[in-house]
Parts: C-alpha cells; sequence; structure tokens
C-alpha cells in the first residue's frame, strides 16, 4: 500500500477518507486536521491559554502533543481517582508526568483521596451516586471546573474524537434524551464564568486514527483499559457503529456531523424539561453552592459536594 | 512451516509467515477496525506481508468511559 502523496510505503489506510498514507505525510494530515477543527469551530485563539485533561490515554496525550506542535499554549491536569486494580491510576499518572517531563510541559495533579478524602471507588462504596462512571463524571467535571476558573483558562480541551462522540450520540438518539442531545458538540460554551468552556479538538479524527497517531510520534500512553469501563456501554455502542462502518464507511462521521451541522443550522431543535439533562442558558439561571461555590441548579449544596457526608473541607 | 507471532492482550498465537497483516488479525479472530498492528514498534500497513519471525503487536484502540 503507498502513500497517497509521495509514493511511499503507507502506514495506514483511511477507507473512509479514501487515503492511505506514511508516517510523515499521515503526521501532517493529522495535525491539519485538528487545525481546521479549532479554526471551523472557534474553540479558541493562538493566545489562549488552554488547559488539556489528561488521563494517560492515547487520545488526550495525543491531543496534548498535536496542540503543542501547532504552538499553543497549554497546561496539563491529571486526576488522580485513586483506581487501585493493577495500580491503574498511578501507572496512569506517571505516564502523563513522563510525557510531560520529555517536552518540557507544565502540568497540575489532583488526587482526589488527598484532596478530598475518598477516591472514587471508596466515594462509591458508601452508597452515594447511582454508578460509578457517574460519580467519577462528576467529579472530574467539577475539579477541571475549578481549576479552569482558578487558572484563568480560556477553555478545557479534552481528548473526545468521533467514535467517542458517535457512541455518545446513539446511546442519547436511542433513548430520545433530548436535553443531552441538545448539549452535545465539538464546543460546549461557558454558561457561568465559573463553568469553563469545554472543546474537543479531536472531533475529526476516528478514534483508530488518534491511536495510530499517537503510535507513530512515540507516545507512551496507558494501553489498560479503566478496570470499571471494561463493560462499559459506551464500548459496546462502539462496536456496533464500527459493524455498520465497516459495510459502510464514513457513516461514523456523518452520523456525528449531521448532528452538529443540524444544530448550527438550526434544521435541529432539542429541548427537555428534565432538571438534569436541560443546562441553565445563563449566569442568572444558577444558584451558589454554599459549600464550594461553584453554580449549581438546585438549591443547596450542589451535586459534587452532595456525594461528600460531611462536606469535603 | 515458517511462522510469525500475534500478540493481542497478553495472548499470542502463531500464524502461517506469508499471510497480510489484516489475515493474520481476522486469523486470531480480533476485528481488524478495533486494533493498530505494530511490527518493532513500528505501525504497519494491514497489507504488510508478514515474514518468519515477524512479531506482530496489536494495540486495542476502543476505550470506554
Amino acid at each position: 500500500m503507498k502513500c497517497d502523496i509521495c509514493g511511499g510505503l503507507a502506514i495506514i489506510g483511511m477507507p473512509q477518507n479514501r487515503l492511505n498514507l506514511c508516517e510523515e505525510h499521515y503526521q501532517a494530515w493529522v495535525l491539519k486536521m485538528v487545525q481546521r477543527a479549532i479554526e471551523h469551530h472557534h474553540m479558541f485563539m493562538p493566545q489562549d491559554r488552554i488547559l488539556v485533561a489528561v488521563s494517560g490515554g492515547k487520545d488526550s496525550l495525543g491531543l496534548w502533543d498535536i496542540l503543542t506542535r501547532l504552538g499553543y499554549q497549554t497546561e496539563g491536569v491529571y486526576i488522580h481517582l485513586g483506581i487501585t486494580h493493577e495500580d491503574y491510576s498511578d501507572v496512569s499518572q506517571h505516564k502523563v508526568e513522563q510525557f510531560a517531563a520529555e517536552r518540557g510541559l507544565a502540568y497540575q495533579v489532583v488526587n482526589v483521596r488527598q484532596t478530598y478524602g475518598q477516591s472514587i471507588p471508596e466515594l462509591k462504596s458508601t452508597g452515594r451516586g447511582k454508578h460509578l462512571c457517574a460519580v467519577c463524571g462528576l467529579v472530574k467535571r467539577h475539579i477541571m471546573n475549578r481549576i479552569a476558573y482558578e487558572g484563568g483558562y480560556a477553555c478545557i480541551a479534552t481528548g473526545h474524537q468521533v467514535d467517542d462522540e458517535a457512541a455518545i450520540l446513539l446511546q442519547n438518539a436511542l433513548h430520545w434524551q433530548s436535553g443531552y442531545l441538545g448539549r452535545q458538540g465539538p464546543v460546549l460554551p461557558s454558561t457561568h464564568p465559573r463553568l469553563a468552556r469545554k472543546v474537543k479538538p479531536l472531533c475529526r479524527l476516528y478514534e483508530r486514527e488518534s491511536a495510530a497517531y499517537a503510535l507513530v510520534r512515540g507516545i507512551d500512553f496507558v494501553e489498560q483499559e479503566c478496570p470499571y469501563a471494561v463493560r462499559a456501554t459506551s464500548i459496546f455502542y462502539k462496536q456496533i457503529l464500527n459493524q455498520i462502518e465497516a459495510r459502510s464507511p464514513g457513516t461514523k462521521r456523518q452520523f456525528y456531523d449531521g448532528l452538529v451541522e443540524g444544530k448550527a443550522n438550526g434544521e435541529l431543535v432539542f429541548h427537555s424539561d428534565k432538571v438534569d439533562e436541560e443546562p441553565a442558558l445563563n449566569a442568572q439561571d444558577y444558584q451558589t453552592c454554599p459549600h464550594c461555590g461553584q453554580p449549581t441548579l438546585g438549591s443547596g449544596l450542589c451535586a459534587f459536594c452532595r456525594l461528600w457526608e460531611p462536606p469535603h473541607e | 512451516m515458517e511462522t510469525a507471532k500475534v500478540i493481542y492482550r497478553k495472548k499470542e498465537w502463531e500464524v502461517a509467515a506469508g499471510m497480510t497483516v489484516r489475515s493474520a488479525i481476522e486469523k486470531v479472530g480480533v476485528d481488524p477496525s478495533t486494533v493498530i498492528p505494530l511490527r518493532a514498534k513500528k505501525v504497519v500497513n494491514e497489507q504488510t506481508l508478514l515474514q518468519a519471525g515477524d512479531e506482530l503487536k496489536l494495540v486495542n484502540v476502543i476505550s470506554g468511559g
């Protein structure tokens, strides 16, 4: 298989793009795709400081590498969740530290157990929260918003790619969760000064392409799966979508792009009366958590502070 | 018979040399769309022919969460 640009040996074929590329031109293509996404969706500007949420996995470390190569000002944040199975959180933190040290990049680590008194599995074992992944998501969102606000970052960049987004879209569409459908997109605007703007610069890359980039770049990422995500619903939906993709290349991207474009041009409008699905649209819709000071849609403690009994210090 | 080795998630298989990478991946029951193949730590395309003694490591690309 030959590179469509130089005729050299291709390392990857992308049927959905009708494109085969060698190592050099593949890297250039990835950088171009991400830069296009950043500009097309007005994610951020060169002078902005960007907080990159890194897990130690292929997507987030690859994203950090790409943004750095594109010349953006980035700092990383790693949230140590306290997952001890096969030293998952420790190993992941080590990968992030090693990556940052090799490139001279700044980052910070927030250890959930050291900061709030309990790890995510310990917190879940107390019976608070419905599902561990939901608790984990809530904790991570709270911490990232806090770090972004305190550090004055323009936005938080995450490593979500097409497969992540298409799987979420399929799940939400199958259950007609219109509030979630209304919120999904490559840019989640800030609706309150203490709720960070969130961007997904890998929104034009397939998960396979993101992994190939990390491997080509020699990034040492965590290959093991989060032990709590092994049977995650999102993996099941990704497998279903990959079966469709094999029959009809490009379907995953068309599915996701259809949502993004439909919302942008007004053809798709979603509304939900469910409080947990429909976000407030402006700062006046929020109340302030009396404990942590972060905005909340209900009165009293926010959902994060209600997880801890008594509330964390 | 000359063979090459396929490694995926701590499991190993022997496959016939001369097979394409894609055929080897399918032979061991893995969906090619879910992995990136590495030979000598380098990404290789699916049409690459395996040589005797090659080690093909398959890196899983699907993550949940």
